[in-house]
């Protein structure tokens, strides 16, 4: 019932000495023990779906705490995503296929043993080799050798251990070599899975799952299924981006509605993301004040089409379909406002991003979509499909009704249960009408954003759009050295899909999250992730 | 007696036989008097005619939504006010009542039903054929409804497979039943175990009477009072029940209207658009009381002892 | 007495092969793939499905996977989930909540109910009776997400008198609110049973022999009407126990209590059939056992009932 009374006792003092400083902000204190460098800060979380290894880690829950308890050799600026040097002291190539990399000397894991270039070249290995059973395996594809330790055929066997294109030269120093030219590789090694493994780690893969050794800011405490992951402050810690706190408490919870309550009755100092609850009319404003963090977020929402149900490979449907949607009155009223609407494919956030791509096809226009719709002759019932757990009904239901009622056609929201059920629609190419495709980058790159989705044979390419064109000018941009030539190209791919329309851009997303009483300053990055080296207590 | 009676809610009438038809009359002449029965009867027989004809009290389409009005309160235009889609709730709400008392009814009358058959064989028949039924009932009982309901809905529809309404209206109701019978089956055994001892009961049995003779002529008379009490309660919480199934996302969905529907559908807004909930939570609580209410009646009526 | 206990006791070994059976079937049973939507947004390595396939015998007939399981179970071993945790030890940790909780709820679903329910049962038909039937009806026909949510937010978030959600001790006075969301559902049902139970035994010949005899009122219905009225309430509330332990699933998503009810939910959902299976064989069993404790308690209370 009653608060923990010794936490009272405990927040008293803090309280008094608030108090004869003249700055008694007359908060709840609640879970900050003593503020400064030494107090705890508690974070929102999620059940990790796998085990604390970089190259098992492929969604958020788990990442809050890999990304805290390891560093790779680049991070990402929290303000505009850029990459810069973290743990490599030099990345250099000439012809983006083969990369020298230098890493820093002196940097050590939470065991004490200095992270040396061979333990990032065993952890890519280890990550890479099909047995090892990792999610994120296919992030190495693009280094030579992979296919030979993770056959694209299922039941083949791997016929070796260790990637060709991995090369160590030294202690701090190793090569890679890709199969073929990539422009975009070094951004990619800010991705978790390509963070270094330690000695212990090889010794004893299963025991250190338990207990994991990493080179991050923060090292391993305990963690109870469900309940928690506690990190503490790791005092060598080498990097720029160190922490001001000793102790991150990792809340484990199942609803953000919970975790929200405890939010504001401080029992939680941060939350990445806020519950529909709180964003209608605005709430969260008036529940925390100015504690409201808000970021770019690399994400793009499109309703996607698949060219392999009857019927919907129909250029002129689709048109109909984009030009029906009212996105500016659903991203206000349904959205809330935390959501602004999409003028093309990539997110307005990212290097290379031009305004209106998508053009007058992102745009409402009720009679010229009845024309196209109209000379589309398609007769039928349109459905949007999506799993409806966490606030993704209501804005997709909306879309359809604007559908609906613009196109006098029949639309309706097919929920799926869960997140899984709706992938294996998905991934089985089974939808039978439109869905969902909400994309968020896995790094910083406007090439992330086109590749995986659209691309023929791309990973998450789940509306099997094949155009030729596109293809060929994906593949000119990843063979192009220079950064910035690369990325004209990767716009004329993405002005292509403005004409094919394989998916529907509809909004996008502004990063909303917030941060208790116990917390001076908080920052919020563009992976929706609290960077934790931000935090003040 | 060689098992316990596990609930035994009603005495035996010491009256004894009665007459079917004077005890039928007698309950109907003593109703009409009741303002209980009267009350409740009418606003049953309003949301009767709701579900049956809901043209008759609106005119608007419960699934057209206009987002200019989205979250807008009760007025003179919209009673209710509108929902987050900017749906009139006031129309939603009496469009939902079909699919909700489909539920309800259905599925206590459905677990009644097979509770009761059940429970009634095990309680009469006892010795082995008891104990089997009553751990298989065990076994449902035991399981966690939640968890029952989302194995069988989810078995039942494949994710690739876009099921009907009927098909899903059907399927609810069909595992609300499997899964609640059990309470039901329980109330009846005690019940029967009961009656079973009575001299009347023994004095048939020693005439030779037929099994099914006892169980419908003297049995189900003095049995049906507790298992009455238990579905009227069931009524409301099954169409509580299928609120809850639509909030996990297994229940009834769009384009269905129903009170759970929209319960579930106001859940992430309960702190800013409360009318969201009022209304059909409301429509909810008025709708189980009148059956409650009513069964209470009946079940008075029936029972000379009352009188 | 002994023969009866002995042979209760012998009918849960079919019940817990049937129920292992029952549940491992229906979850494999479930037409979603397990490793869907488990590498977030791109579908898993093919790598990666290969080999959880093999480790968790996937490849094999159902049967023969039961079979496996099964052997397993039967030294003690729980198994693991796809994350690599013991289920015995998630088990372990979640259990005691959940039992605690559940115990808190058919507590206050006894008091209230049962209070309820003696003092609508003594008067007749009246202000107090319509309340009571009421307030208690209003309470089953709201989900129980609505109940929890609106508590939490009320309590917790504006008047500060909880904390909004349970801590990881989930100690007694913290599980008093959930406790009584839990309970809500079946506090109607207790005190319709108990005012049925005492208007009845009010008419019943051992209160009129009572009265008669000139006994204080006070003790004719603490002794005579309260005893025999609550012994079916007694077989529902325990009873109740094993269904709310089972029944916490939304409750302990509201107040993020890390019980077996959440475990259940996100093992469905995930395809956890090692996980669920070991989880709801222990409810069956609770529950088996609740129920005969129930049965014997019977026996105690009310001296008509023997047992041979």
């Amino acid at each position: 019932m009653r608060r923990a009374r010794s936490i009272t006792w405990l927040a008293l003092p803090v309280a008094l000495v608030l108090a004869a400083a003249g700055c008694g902000s007359g908060g709840d204190t609640n879970s900050a023990g003593s503020g400064g460098e030494s107090g705890t800060v508690s974070i929102y979380g999620t059940e990790p779906k796998a085990t604390l290894l970089p190259a098992n880690t492929t969604e958020l829950g788990g990442n809050k705490a890999v990304s805290a308890l390891y560093v790779g050799l680049l991070a990402y600026r929290p303000e505009d995503a850029k990459p810069y040097n973290l743990m490599a002291d030099s990345i250099k190539t000439s012809d983006a296929k083969v990369f020298d990399i230098t890493i820093k000397k002196g940097w050590k894991f939470h065991d004490g043993s200095e992270v040396k270039a061979k333990n990032y070249v065993d952890a890519w290995n280890y990550g890479a080799y099909a047995p090892n059973a990792q999610q994120a395996a296919s992030f190495f594809e693009n280094i030579q050798g992979y296919a030979d330790v993770n056959p694209p055929k299922e039941g083949d066997k791997p016929t070796a251990q260790t990637m060709s294109g991995l090369k160590v030269l030294g202690d701090y120093e190793f090569q890679v070599t890709l199969n073929a030219p990539f422009s975009v590789f070094q951004t990619k090694l800010g991705f978790s899975a390509f963070y270094p493994l330690p000695d212990a780690f090889f010794k004893d893969p299963k025991g250190f799952a338990d207990k994991p050794i990493g080179n991050g800011p923060m090292k391993f405490v305990s963690r109870t299924p469900n309940a928690d992951i506690k990190l503490t402050r790791f005092d060598d810690y080498q990097g720029e981006n160190k922490v001001h706190f000793k102790d991150l408490d990792i809340k484990i919870y199942s609803s953000q509605e919970a975790a929200y309550s405890d939010l504001l009755a401080g029992n939680l100092d941060f939350m990445e993301a806020l519950p529909p609850n709180a964003k209608v009319a605005d709430k969260y404003k008036a529940d925390l004040g100015d504690h409201v963090l808000t970021t770019h977020l690399l994400g793009i929402s499109t309703i996607a089409i698949p060219y392999y149900v009857p019927g919907y490979n129909n250029l002129d449907l689709r048109k109909a379909i984009s030009l029906a949607i009212d996105r500016d009155k659903i991203t206000k009223t349904v959205l809330n406002g935390s959501y602004v609407p999409a003028d093309g494919w990539i997110s307005s956030g990212i290097e290379g991003y031009q305004p209106d791509v998508c053009g007058e096809w992102c745009k409402f226009d009720p009679a010229k979509a009845k024309d196209y719709f109209q000379k589309s002759g398609f007769t039928g019932k349109l459905t949007i499909a999506s799993n409806a757990d966490g606030g993704r009904k209501e804005p997709l239901e909306a879309a359809c009704a604007s559908i609906a009622q613009t196109l006098g056609v029949s639309c309706e929201f097919v929920p799926s249960t869960n997140f899984g059920a709706f992938r294996q629609l998905a991934d089985s190419h089974q939808f039978t009408g439109m869905s969902r495709m909400d994309w968020s980058a896995d790094y910083p790159s406007i090439e992330d954003f086109l590749t995986p989705i659209y691309r023929t044979g791309g990973s998450s390419n789940d509306s099997l759009y094949s155009n030729p064109e596109f293809d060929k000018l994906l593949a000119q941009a990843d063979a192009t050295a220079d950064k910035d030539a690369a990325i004209k190209i990767y716009q004329q791919a993405h002005a292509l899909l403005a004409k094919d329309l394989p998916s529907v851009p509809v909004w996008d997303e502004k990063g909303i999250g917030g941060f208790s009483k116990n917390l001076k300053a908080a920052k919020l990055n563009f992976q929706r992730q609290a960077e934790i080296s931000e935090f003040r207590l | 007696m060689t098992e316990p009676s596990e609930l035994q809610l009603s005495e035996a009438p010491p009256g004894g036989l009665t007459r079917q038809g004077s005890l039928w009359g007698d309950a109907w002449r003593e109703l009409r008097r009741k303002p209980r029965f009267v009350i409740s009867a009418a606003i049953i027989l309003v949301v009767l005619l709701m579900a049956v004809v809901p043209s008759l009290f609106t005119s608007v389409d419960p699934n057209f939504a206009d987002l200019d009005h989205s979250r807008a309160l009760p007025s003179g235009d919209a009673w209710f006010g509108y929902d987050l889609q900017g749906r009139n709730l006031f129309a939603r709400t009496v469009y939902g009542t079909r699919a909700s008392l489909i539920v309800g009814v259905t599925s206590a009358l459905l677990t009644v039903l097979i509770g009761s058959v059940i429970g009634i064989v095990a309680g009469y028949y006892g010795k082995w054929l008891d104990s089997l039924l009553s751990r298989f009932g065990d076994i449902f009982a035991g399981m966690p409804f939640v968890l029952g309901a989302i194995v069988i809905l989810t078995t039942l529809n494949a994710p690739t497979s876009n099921p009907s309404q009927t098909r899903i209206i059907v399927q609810v109701v069909l595992s609300i039943a499997v899964l609640s019978w059990p309470v039901a089956m329980r109330i009846m055994r005690s019940a029967t175990l009961v009656a079973k001892q009575l001299d009347y009961v023994k004095a048939a049995r020693g005439l030779g009477a037929s099994p099914f003779r006892i169980i419908f002529r003297h049995l189900l008379p003095n049995t049906l009072a507790p298992v009455m009490v238990y579905a009227t309660i069931a009524v409301g919480a099954f169409i509580g029940a299928e609120a809850t199934l639509a909030f996990l996302g297994i229940g009834l969905r769009p384009p269905v209207v129903s009170w759970g529907v929209m319960i579930s559908d106001s859940s992430n807004y309960v702190r800013t658009v409360p009318h969201m909930l009022l209304f059909p939570a409301a429509f909810v609580t008025i709708t189980v009381l009148a059956f409650v209410m009513l069964g209470d009646a009946v079940r008075d009526a029936l029972d000379p002892k009352s009188r | 007495m002994g023969r009866y206990i002995l042979r209760r006791f012998l009918q849960l070994i079919p019940v817990f092969f049937g129920t292992t059976f029952i549940i491992y079937t229906l979850v494999w049973a479930i037409p979603t793939d397990p490793f869907a939507g488990k590498c977030g947004q791109r579908p898993c390595p093919a790598s990666y499905i290969e080999v959880m396939r093999a480790k968790f015998n996937l490849g094999d007939p159902l049967i023969v996977q039961y079979f496996k399981y099964l052997g397993r179970l039967l030294t003690g071993d729980f198994g693991e989930t796809f994350a690599g945790l013991s289920v015995g030890k998630l088990i372990s940790t979640a259990y005691p909540v959940t039992v605690r909780l559940a115990l808190i709820a058919v507590l206050i679903e006894a008091v209230i109910g049962i209070g309820a329910g003696v003092l609508t049962g003594l008067r007749n038909k009246g202000f107090l009776d319509n309340l009571v039937l009421v307030s208690t009806l209003f309470l089953i026909s709201l989900p129980v997400f609505v109940t929890g949510f609106v508590l939490q937010i009320v309590l917790g978030v504006q008047w500060h008198l909880i904390s909004p959600t349970v801590s990881r001790a989930a100690t007694f006075g913290e599980l008093i609110v959930p406790g009584f969301v839990l309970g809500s559902l079946s506090m109607a049902y207790v005190a319709r049973l108990t005012r049925t139970s005492i208007a009845e035994n009010r008419h019943a010949d051992f209160v009129r022999t009572a009265i008669a005899k000139g006994q204080p009122t006070k003790r004719v219905v603490g002794i005579h009407l309260l005893r025999n009225s609550v012994i079916p309430v007694l077989t529902l509330l325990g009873t109740d126990l094993g269904a709310l332990m089972g029944g916490a699933i939304v409750t302990e998503g509201v107040f993020n209590i890390n019980g077996i009810g959440g475990q259940i939910f996100r093992g469905i959902q995930d395809k956890e059939g090692v996980l669920v299976t070991g989880i709801v064989t222990l409810l069956v069993l609770v529950y088996l056992l609740a129920s005969l404790l129930v049965d014997l308690l019977y026996a105690v209370l009310d001296p008509r009932i023997r047992y041979d």
